[in-house]
This record gives structure tokens, sequence and C-alpha cells, in this order.
């Protein structure tokens, strides 16, 4: 298990970074805002990631996937950092995907995982009930009703749920387990309320009213899904974890350029020493992140056993770092740094948004201490 | 069988027939580490013959060569000896500064002579070295140092003072920087020179610290006579072993694996009874303050792998020394801290009727000296600035 990208992710990262930097700069996310845009990303952009093979990482070849792994997802979601891009790639590429995958039937998964691996729907996984990231505080019920289902509950701050095609819902079963229920976001008793966040991003809020669903809908109805549950969110936070890194190591280049070019008292600023060591402490706080987030994707590729206590580090850490890395950005760009025409605004808000979805840094630290036995 | 299964086979079994009872475990005594040296006491028969066996094979160094008595081990076998003593939980033979730091700079700089003379003593534990190089004027400035080396026919004459000498007192030799060229530019006119402390006009002084002992001293020189055959590299070079051994030094410090040994704050904590039935430390606060530690602790160690593993690449470690150096101490600082957190008033004591009573404050009390030593936080921050990111100035 080497810390070295291999050639193939090497070769992934390039493509990334040229298709990224053409189709998906900064500059998209301001235009997706100001156009007041209400999916909160660019179907076009979600399809031409499809012909690239990246909405296949985590999916087998059986179903149009490449199958080569949630380290490779990580390659790919390093680079969306680092433009920022907003795409459906976390909900559907990997939460969607990997749910399928743990527990679809066969059916489900020729079904959606191949309309996820070729771009032609948006799934969206509706997992949080509050504000704050709680998974083991599940309301949402889903009451056995002839052959099929009938679901009540209601999902707060689904990603990018207000422009998916359909939903994956996590409910209590009637024994107190956990199920997933494939729901079309058009289906009778479904309301869809869509929220603006700082960050651009349009998560939708869902309620489920009596929502009658065929037995087809779910998934694994043979199994509790709540190990299945506990492995997406792991892979999920894996998943955010590299985007704040490429948050962070972009806001940081953008930084160091601007100490290089921006003169005071005649001199770059960057020649300070007080502003010299903030620049070097951020280098470290980076390459750390990037070791933990390397990590937890490895592990999660090739020792699941070990990767619960990677992940959460890596979440909790690359949660921080991003936070901190675009905070100084700001600080150290100045009064620029607050204005709405430059970038770096952009990264301070998505580094909040993408350190909060599936637990901040103090959710993720709880879980690292519960892991280790304290 | 592989060449590397075989040999770890092999290496497991010779381990387990000569490695004695006693020299397995984790050292409870001072006095139980081996520094070697001329006027060492061995604390037990045993621990002489695992040095002895040790070296032997030249396994004191793994990897050094054969031919100046070496164990010409590569880096895996070299890493799967280091795995298969610690399978045992077998001590160091020797701990040595001589291994540490001067035989690397012996390996790279010296000439033919220097290394057959000065390294199978050094692999054997013969001669304990300490490292001359800060002064009372030259600490982070090292390079203004003014210890002076005056040339006369053979020989240098070496006149000055040096400071925080680890060990100088116990030490038989000393490498040292010297200032030779008093007229060329600052970083030119230091050489590298072994002094033997035995020559008159080498004195030493041991500092007592805050945590009460004293590994450091203070070294005098007065007109000691050095023969020029002693300098390492050519006259006026020294800065550039000094910077090649610093760098060393640094990964050392951080990588060699005794800074994160010993208490955690958990263990503390169940010292002194802060943890509730589950196990589960009861104080909220301390628990995700213990947990920041363990992410940073986590994040640490795989930066350790991916630096070694980049390195393999061919990528090199290079300033980033000056990250793990940084990085590490300012961890092993907070450890201690949280230590002496989760111990409550247990960690304020210093002496007591157990041999432990103390430890844990002395070890606290040590820890402030690691962002010091070695160079600062300060300096490597800005060996960052300047040498990675590639920041203007100074």
């Amino acid at each position: 298990m080497s810390y070295v990208l291999n050639e193939e992710e090497q070769m992934l990262r390039d493509a990334a970074k040229a298709y990224l930097a053409e189709k998906s700069p900064v500059s998209e996310l301001r235009r997706l805002r100001d156009e007041g845009c209400k999916d909160g990303f660019r179907h076009a952009v979600w399809r031409g990631m499809a012909e690239m093979g990246w909405n296949g990482v985590v999916i087998e070849e059986a179903y149009g996937g490449v199958d080569m792994g949630y380290s490779a997802a990580g390659v790919l979601l390093q680079e969306m950092g680092r433009t920022l891009t907003a795409s459906p790639y976390i909900p559907s590429a990997i939460l969607a995907a990997t749910a399928l995958r743990l527990a679809g039937t066969e059916a489900q998964k020729s079904e959606h995982l191949t309309k996820i691996a070729n771009g032609e729907a948006v799934y969206a996984f509706a997992i949080d009930e509050a504000a704050r990231h709680h998974p083991e505080r599940i309301d949402t019920t889903a009451v056995k009703d002839g052959n099929g289902f009938r679901l009540n509950g209601s999902k707060r701050f689904v990603a990018c749920g207000n422009g998916a095609d359909m939903l994956i819902v996590v409910a209590k079963t009637e024994d107190g387990g956990t199920g997933f229920f494939l729901v079309d976001p058009k289906t009778d008793g479904v309301t869809r309320t869509m929220r603006r966040t700082v960050d651009s991003h349009v998560p939708a809020d869902i309620d489920f009213k009596d929502v009658k669903l065929d037995g087809d809908a779910c998934l694994s109805e043979a199994e509790d899904g709540t190990a299945a549950l506990a492995f997406i969110l792991q892979a999920g936070s894996a998943c955010v974890a590299a985007e704040a890194l490429g948050i962070a190591e972009e806001s940081f280049d953008r930084t160091l350029t601007y100490l290089k070019e921006r003169t005071q008292f005649g001199t770059e600023i960057g020649s300070f020493q007080g502003l010299q060591h903030r620049a070097a402490e951020l280098l470290c706080e980076i390459e750390l992140a990037r070791s933990l987030v390397m990590k937890a994707l490895r592990s999660l590729d090739n020792e699941p056993s070990q990767a619960p206590l990677w992940i959460a580090a890596a979440k909790a850490k690359a949660t921080e770092v991003s936070r901190f890395a675009a905070a100084e950005a700001i600080q150290l760009h100045g009064g620029v740094g607050m204005t709405d025409e430059y970038e770096i605004g952009f990264f301070y808000k998505r580094a909040q948004a993408a350190g909060e979805f599936l637990g901040d840094d103090r959710y993720h630290s709880d879980k690292v201490a519960s892991t280790s036995g304290y | 069988m592989s060449e590397l299964e075989t040999f770890r086979q092999d290496t497991r079994n010779w381990l387990e027939a000569n490695c004695p009872a006693s020299m397995r475990g984790p050292i409870k005594d001072e006095r139980e580490v081996c520094w070697g040296g001329r006027d060492f006491e061995f604390f037990s028969d045993d621990q002489k013959l695992w040095l002895d066996r040790m070296a032997e094979r030249g396994w004191t160094t793994p990897t050094w060569p054969k031919e100046y008595g070496g164990g010409g081990l590569s880096k895996d076998e070299a890493q799967i000896l280091k795995e298969e003593m610690k399978a045992i939980q077998a001590r160091d033979p020797l701990t040595s500064f001589g291994i540490w730091m001067l035989g690397p700079a012996l390996l790279k700089y010296g000439s033919e002579e220097q290394k057959h003379e000065h390294l199978p003593k050094i692999i054997r534990g013969e001669i304990r070295w300490c490292q001359g190089y800060s002064e009372p004027g030259a600490g982070s400035d090292l390079a203004s140092l003014r210890t002076k080396g005056v040339s006369d026919g053979d020989d240098y004459v070496v006149t000055g003072q040096k400071v925080w000498t680890s060990y100088a007192d116990k030490s038989d030799w000393i490498f040292a920087l010297v200032r030779t060229e008093p007229d060329a530019p600052k970083h030119e006119g230091i050489s590298f020179i072994l002094i033997d402390m035995a020559t008159d006009g080498v004195s030493t002084k041991p500092i007592k610290l805050i945590s009460g002992k004293s590994p450091f001293c203070e070294t005098f020189f007065d007109e000691v006579r050095v023969p020029k055959a002693n300098r390492i590299g050519e006259a006026g070079k020294g800065w550039d072993i000094a910077k090649y051994l610093l760098s060393h030094e640094r990964t050392n410090i951080v990588s060699a694996g005794g800074m994160f040994g010993g208490m955690n704050p958990v263990m503390a904590a169940h010292k002194s009874g802060e943890v509730d039935d589950g196990g589960k430390l009861a104080d909220p606060i301390l628990r995700g303050d213990v947990a920041r530690l363990t992410i940073d602790a986590l994040a640490f160690e795989a930066t350790l792998q991916r630096v070694k593993d980049e390195s393999d690449a061919g990528q090199g470690v290079g300033a980033r020394a000056s990250m793990l150096k940084y990085v590490g101490t300012e961890l092993n600082k907070r450890r201690h801290e949280l230590n002496m957190s989760a111990l409550g008033a247990d960690g304020l004591l210093w002496e007591g009727d157990d041999p432990s009573d103390g430890q844990s404050a002395r070890e606290w009390l040590r820890s402030r000296a690691n962002s010091i030593e070695g160079g600062t936080s300060e300096i490597q921050l800005n060996i960052l600035a300047k040498r990675v990111l590639g920041l203007p100035g100074a």
C-alpha cells in the first residue's frame, strides 16, 4: 500500500485537471450562483464526467463502471475541490453508487448503477434529518404496506436534492433496522423545498408524507442495512475529505502566489517573517491532511477493517485544515480577499460547507476517540 | 521462499537464539540504555553480551558497509531486522551519536583512512561521541560561531567554548565546528574537526536543567592541539557537512521512534482514575483534546510513511526534514502537556518512594527542549518558507 500515486492515478489526475480547468473553473460556480440555477450544477458537466468514466470509478464493469476504487475517486475529488466544481459526484457516484453496490439486488444494480455510470440520471442520498450530522438518529420510517411500503419523515439539506432525478432515502424499518429506499421525487406525498446555501450549492429539504412505494423500491430488504450505512458514510467522508484537501491546496497556492507578487513597504510581502511563518505552518498542516486523506482512501480500498479510524481522522483533519487554509487565504490577501470579485471567498464558503457535510471535525474527532477505545 | 523471506526466517532464528531474555521488553531504568564508550559501565553482563553479539554481525549499524564492520544489509533487509527486533521487543543494543550523526558524515565526507579509523569503533560501541556545534553566542545563528582553530604546522590550536553539548562529560571524542579561516566569509571559514576529549585543554561542565537533570554540558577548549589529519573534508567546508548532518539529525529526532514511546494521555487518565466504567475519558473537553492529538499523531505517522515512500520513489526528503522536525517536536510537547492534564496533581510529583515518581514531570519538562535542540521550530519554519515555498528575502 503505497502513498505515491500510481501511474493510472497520475493519468487520471492530469485528465481531471485539464477537463475541470476548461469546463468547470471557479468562474463557473459564480455563474451558476448569479443565474440562480435551481439544480446547482451543470448537467453538461455531469454528462461530461460520465463520458470520461469518472462516474463509474466505484462501479463494477458489468454495470458500466471502471471499478478503480475509492483512491481514484479521491484523486478526482481533490481536483474538483481545487476548482470548486459543483456536481452530483459525491451524492450520486459515491453515496448512491456505494449503497446500490452494497445493498442492491441484481435488477436494481443493473438499472440504477448503469444510469449513474453513464450520467443519465442524478441520484441524491437522503440521510440527515437535523442541521448537524447525526446518522444514528433516523426518525423517517418505512412501514410494510401490502407488497410495498409507506414512507413518512423529513430529510434536511439533502445534497443535490433539488436537482436529483432519484433519491435513496435512509429510513427505519419496522424491526428497528436500517433500510434504503429508492424514491422518485415526483411521487405523490414527496415535497421538495429548495435551500440555497452559502457555498452556492442547492440542497433540498424533503418531506415524505404517506409516500407509497413498490416492494422493489427497497434495497437489501432481506438484510439490516446498518453496517452498509456505516460503510457508505465512511466512503463519503473519505471523499469529502479529498475535496476539502483540494480546497486547502488551491487556497494555499493562490495565497503563496499573492505573497510573492504583492508589494508593500517597497518589497514583496512574502519576505516578511510574520507572514512566512504562517505560510510554512499552513504547508505543514496541508501535508498532514494529505497523508491522512491518502491513507483513508487506500485503506478503504485495501484494508477496510482499518478504515474507520483513518477515515474519521482524515475527515476531521481535512475539514479543519481546509477551513484554516481558506481563512488564512482571506487574511493574507487583505482587503481584496473580502471582495466578491476575488475568488478566494468562494473557497472559504465551500470549505465551511464541505466541512459540515457528513460530519464536521468535532463529529469525527469523537469517532476517533471512540474507535480508539477512549 | 524468496530471499527476503529466507532472510526474515534466519534473522528471527538468530535473534531468538542470541538476544538475552533480559534485553527484551521496555527500558525501565535510564542506566539500561547502552551508550558504549571507554568508561561506560554496563548495567548487566547481558547488556554487554547483547552489544557484542550484534556488533559482531555489524547489526548495530545494519546498512553500513561491511568493509568498516557494518551489517551491509539492504534497506529491505534492515527493515526486516527492525521488524523482527520489534516483534520480540529486543532493545537497541547501542544508542550512539556516532551512529546517528557522525557516521553518516564520515561515510559521505571522510577519507578512507578516517573511515577505517573511526567507523569500526562506533559500530562496536568502543568510542562515545558528542556533537560540538552551539556556542553561547551562536544558537539559531549557528554559523556565527567563534571557537577558533589556529593553524600551527600539522596541527590546529583550538580555543573557545561550546554549549548544549549532549553528554560531553561522558563522551570520549567530540566532532566540532571550528573557525579555521578567520578572514573568510561567515559560512566559508568553518571546518569540521574530530577532537579526542582526553587531550590537554579540554574540559566540560554539566548544565542543570528545569527537569533537574543534566544531559547537556558546556565544553571548553583552551589551546587544544589537534592534528589537521582529524579534519573531515576540506578546510573551510565544514558548514556543508554541518547542514547535511543537521538534516539527518532532524529526521532522526522524530522518526527514531523514541519520541512517541512511553506514556500517552489515555494511559495517564487511567492512572489518575479519570475514566468511566466503559473506559471512556470522563472529562469531555479533555477527551476532545486527546482526540485532536490522536488525529495529529496519526497524520504524522502517515506523513513519515509517505515521505519515506516518496523518497524511495526518488523525490528525496530534502528540506522537508524541517517539516518532520517541526511537526514531530510540537506534537511531542502537546502529548506531554496532555499527559500532565490527565494526571492532575499526580503529575506534579517530583520525588517519592516509587522509582517512577517524578518521571512524568521530568519528561514533560524535558520535552520543552524538543523544539529548541537541532534547530528551533522558528528556524525550521524559516527553512520551509525559503527552501520549500520559495518565499523571498533574508
